[in-house]
């Protein structure tokens, strides 16, 4: 292993690197992040690997498993350079296809390309796919190029090319000014300008200060730093690297959630290689800037991704949040200047570094810079991490990279920013997605989760499902939010099941209110977005709940009832075979029943029941119908019916 | 340690850099309602009751008067409508748990808070902590923390420190304002306590 | 679990009480939960209260007090999943397995826990079985996937 001591050394590595890699030479790159690797990715690396191997191939073909490039609906995701050909769903059955046609003989295979849902057409080329066209991928670009293991890969790339900037041709102020100049705002929640933040620490008086990347990304539904930190882990390294020289600290922490093994193995390695090639450690590529990286994982708790407290946990203690009157950038970790930043920020610095502030700001709107990675999953088509400018409208990125609303259903919301976001409905869907923009709607940025819902949604047990998941991770240190959600959930879970009342929407308002202002920390004094954007956009069904007893979205379990339409069963039979509660009567030509009794509503039936008929109805805020009559239940043969209908 | 001016309800207050809102009130006559407050113990802020209105600026905050320190200029007003509002939400949040707590009893009577406004949750513990705190920052023999975290969240002794230390102290329990503490004491010494020790 | 292992585990973090958090989940991961002594050993080595010790193991979730069984079971509960019905998912498994989130069965067969978002968010209702993902779950598929679980 090299050890690089100046600028000049890591680029003829570089060059060495380069030299010895045929850009013309097939590199087979297969998606090994983790919705990949949960629809068999692993068995087609080593397919690939195998049958390379089998065919003597190995010395020209390059195969390796891969960063996430986002498009998890339709992995395992192959692409084959240096044509940039895409396949997808691929199995390791089809892997000898593949080689013999494709490597060998330069043919594609249609049935393996991205088949537009619309158009029908084939798309041979990753940037063919209406699902990355309209995306703009800075951040997320390099994942499917680079071995997550390989160093080489990234310095191939260019990877450290901006810390040899930074500290060969820039001074630390220079880099803080950039990173001011860029108005790069935080990807990690409250969009605070970083590069404000920096500053705040670099004049504090302490000389120890501390740069931390906050990789406990909690947010239910979230998984771009999953996919940043387990793909291309030494971006963020040379980011925190050239974030540490910015404001003069000397110490750097990874805070990596623990239910991310393969991130805090990536990264620990990632750790361990720079340390090798002298990019971290003392006088990192001979500037006389050291710099050290320690990794701590946390342990289960969603509040330590709340900046007080995951310096807490950091501290090794229960993560509980502390006032934030005193800013943590000057008393922060061990009380010191602490600059703490997500992954996804972190990301952007090198980027900012070696491009220039300019170039990040012609990318955007006013208020909100360069580019964001959403996670865009829920009832969507193409589920997935897309990477888009800021300011593109929330219609394009639901309709034109994420394909629409599937089955035929109709968009009903889509909620951003995690458990401290809101809904936006569709007549808000020409927002252009920025930090203010979201907030104004009643929702926010946050991490940049975007949960697509449809007509079949009850957005009370959104804001139900929120509430508990919050009530679930407070800290449990102040009243607002350990009593006032308690309460905010008990309520909501009333309303769902059928037991609101008058004043319940009231009383929650009440509890908000309290939440919001007198909370210890963000979590608290976030929770009731949920509920509160949900009422404001969706105060109907609400007001359906408690006066009605009735669920507008036929979703809440306890207020639906599950019908078979006397008028529309054929006693197929299937409904009865699959009901796992031995709930549905019937037999041969005979309508089936339900028995309200016995069915625990589970919706098999409605399911099962095959769309042609459509006999099974869910049925909400009006009593079942009484059984027909045993005489009346024989069908009669479904031609003399439709004839005697008429 | 420099002085620094600010006002108070109307009264012009002297302070010292370092006072916290409270004490500086305090210094004034003006009492501020406080729960899980106690001079010997550092700030807690768990309670939020003691919360005021800052004017600073130009801008209006609330922030918790045991934990804030005075700034030069600022307007504290520690009772206002939202203040009251907030403040009784607080006292039936905890009446739920605690109905009988003579000092949750007073401070109902002041801010017409209603005992029975939620559902009766007979946990007794306000979660106060000044009983962990006490026992760690005067007593330092650590007898009792709390375990878990949000609603699940507990007062839990050790049952080895406290069979040797709590008999001999036990100068927590008098500031334990719902009587919780004691009960679990007892609970923890006829249950917990190695055998021999009782 | 052996004194030995316990203090080699505290050692290399260089009995640091900073690095709490990360030997507890160290000696987990070998011993697969904590038993009281594990927890009275770091408490003496780092000069740590017992009572920071005893809030940690239980406000963090990856910490276990209690053996846990052979099969690790995960529903993720996530937004996502929820949204595609996660809630009959692990209204199946608590059925199959008699327990709830957060239990181990008596024979030690199972563990069940509910987690937020594995990142496999287009394959969601999603159940996680000793690491293996098995996505696109039904209350069907389920019931059938734990029976090959012996």
């Amino acid at each position: 292993m090299p050890r690089l001591n100046t600028p000049e050394e890591l680029l003829n590595f570089r060059q060495e690197i380069l030299s010895k890699r045929n850009p013309d030479n097939p590199c087979i790159s297969i998606c090994a992040g983790a919705g990949c690797v949960a629809s068999g990715a692993d068995e087609v690396i080593i397919a690939f690997k195998e049958e390379i191997e089998k065919q003597g191939l190995a010395a020209k073909v390059d195969t390796k498993g891969t960063g996430c490039p986002g498009f998890c609906e339709q992995g395992p995701v192959v692409v084959i350079y240096p044509e940039e050909i895409c396949y997808l769903q691929v199995k390791a059955a089809d892997v000898p296809e593949i080689v013999e046609q494709t490597i060998k003989e330069n043919k594609v295979i249609e049935r393996l390309l991205f088949k537009d849902p619309v158009t029908g057409e084939r798309a041979v080329h990753e940037s063919d796919i209406s699902f990355y066209k309209a995306q703009e991928r800075t951040v997320l670009c390099n994942n499917i190029k680079i071995d997550s293991k390989s160093i080489d890969d990234y310095i191939a790339l260019g990877g450290y090319s901006a810390l040899a900037k930074a500290l060969g041709e820039m001074s630390d102020l220079d880099v803080l000014n950039e990173v001011k100049k860029s108005n790069l705002r935080g990807r990690g929640g409250a969009g605070f300008p970083a590069g404000r933040k920096w500053e705040g620490s670099r004049n504090a008086a302490e000389p120890i200060k501390y740069v931390i990347v906050n990789a406990d990304e909690g947010d239910p539904g979230a998984f771009m730093d999953r996919a940043l930190l387990e793909g291309n882990p030494h971006s963020i390294l040379e980011g925190l690297i050239i974030g540490g020289y910015a404001i003069a600290s000397h110490e750097g922490y990874f805070y990596v959630r623990q239910e991310y093994p393969l991130a805090v193995e990536n990264i620990n390695l990632a750790i361990r290689q720079a340390e090798e090639y002298g990019l971290l450690g003392k006088n990192i590529l001979g500037s006389g800037f050291d710099f050290k990286v320690v990794v701590h994982q946390g342990a289960g708790a969603f509040v330590c991704g709340e900046s007080t407290a995951l310096m807490t946990s950091l501290e090794g203690k229960a993560g509980e949040p502390r006032p934030k009157y005193t800013r943590s950038n000057i008393k922060g970790l061990w009380n010191r200047p602490s600059v703490l930043n997500n992954v996804e920020t972190w990301a952007n610095v090198p980027l900012i570094v070696n491009k220039g502030a300019d170039w990040f700001t012609s990318v955007g709107t006013d208020s909100s810079k360069g580019t964001k990675i959403f996670s865009l999953v829920g009832k969507i088509t193409n589920t997935g991490l897309v990477e888009v400018p800021m300011g593109m409208t929330l219609k394009d990125i639901i309709y034109k990279i994420g394909g629409g609303i599937p089955n035929g259903k109709k968009f009903k919301a889509v909620q951003t920013g995690g458990p401290s976001g809101g809904c936006i409905p569709e007549d808000l869907l020409d927002l252009e997605v920025g930090f203010d923009e979201l907030t104004k709607a009643g929702s926010m940025m946050g991490s940049g989760g975007m949960i697509v819902l449809d007509e079949d949604t009850c957005m009370v047990d959104v804001a139900r499902y929120f509430i508990a998941f919050l009530t679930d991770e407070s800290c449990g240190k102040c009243v607002p939010c350990r009593e006032g959600l308690r309460q905010m959930h008990r309520i909501l879970t009333n309303i769902t099941q059928g037991r609101g009342k008058e004043g319940d929407i009231e009383l929650l308002e009440e509890l908000s209110e309290t939440a919001v202002e007198a909370s210890l920390c963000a979590l608290g004094k976030s929770a009731p977005n949920p509920f509160l954007s949900t009422l404001r956009y969706f105060r109907d069904e609400y007001e359906a709940h408690i006066k009605e007893g009735r669920c507008p979205a036929l979703a809440c379990k306890e207020m639906i009832s599950f019908y078979v339409d006397p008028a529309k069963c054929t006693a197929c039979g299937l409904c009865m075979k699959k009901c796992p509660a031995d709930a549905v009567d019937g037999a041969k030509k005979t309508i089936h029943i339900i028995d309200q009794e016995k069915c625990t509503r589970c919706g098999t039936c409605f399911e099962v029941c095959p769309a042609k008929f459509g006999a099974v109805t869910k049925l909400s805020g009006k009593p079942v119908p009484a059984p027909v009559a045993e005489a009346d239940r024989m069908i009669i043969k479904k031609t003399k019916e439709k004839s005697s209908a008429k | 340690m420099s002085e620094i001016q600010l006002e108070i309800d109307g009264i012009k207050v002297k302070s010292t850099e370092g006072m916290t809102l409270l004490e500086a009130a305090r210094t004034a006559g003006i009492n501020i309602p406080t729960l899980c407050h106690h001079e010997k113990l550092e700030p807690f802020g768990g309670c939020r009751i003691c919360i005021v209105e800052v004017e600073e600026r130009g801008w209006t905050k609330l922030v918790v008067s045991c934990v804030y320190t005075v700034q030069e200029n600022i307007i504290v007003r520690t009772r206002s409508e939202k203040v009251d509002r907030i403040r009784k939400t607080i006292i039936e949040l905890l009446m739920a748990h605690a109905p009988d707590s003579p000092d949750l009893i007073e401070m109902a009577k002041e801010y017409g808070a209603k005992a029975n406004r939620y559902p009766k949750d007979p946990s007794f513990c306000i979660h106060c902590g000044l009983c962990v705190r006490y026992c760690a920052e005067v007593a330092k023999k650590n007898a009792i923390g709390f375990v878990d975290r949000g609603i699940n969240k507990e007062i839990s002794f050790i049952p080895q420190i406290a069979a040797k230390e709590c008999n001999d102290c036990k100068e927590c329990f008098p500031l334990c304002p719902t009587s919780y503490l004691q009960a679990a004491f007892i609970l923890t010494e006829s249950l917990a306590f190695p055998s021999g020790q009782n | 679990m052996e004194i030995d292992k316990i203090d080699q585990i505290i050692d290399k973090h260089n009995c640091e009480a900073s690095s709490l958090l990360q030997i507890l989940l160290d000696i987990q991961s070998v011993n697969s939960w904590l038993p009281k002594e594990a927890l009275a050993r770091v408490s003496e080595k780092l000069d740590v209260p017992m009572t920071r010790i005893q809030h940690i193991v239980t406000f963090y979730k990856a910490f276990s007090l209690v053996p846990k069984g052979r099969h690790k079971v995960h529903i993720c509960v996530g937004t996502a999943c929820h949204v595609r019905g996660a809630t009959r998912i692990l209204d199946t498994v608590e059925e199959a397995t008699g327990i709830k989130p957060g239990e181990t069965d008596l024979e030690l067969k199972y563990s069940l826990e509910t987690v937020n978002c594995l990142g496999c968010c287009a394959l969601g209702p999603v159940m996680e079985v000793n690491g293996k993902v098995h996505g696109k779950m039904s209350p069907i598929k389920t019931a059938e996937a734990l029976k090959t679980y012996v």
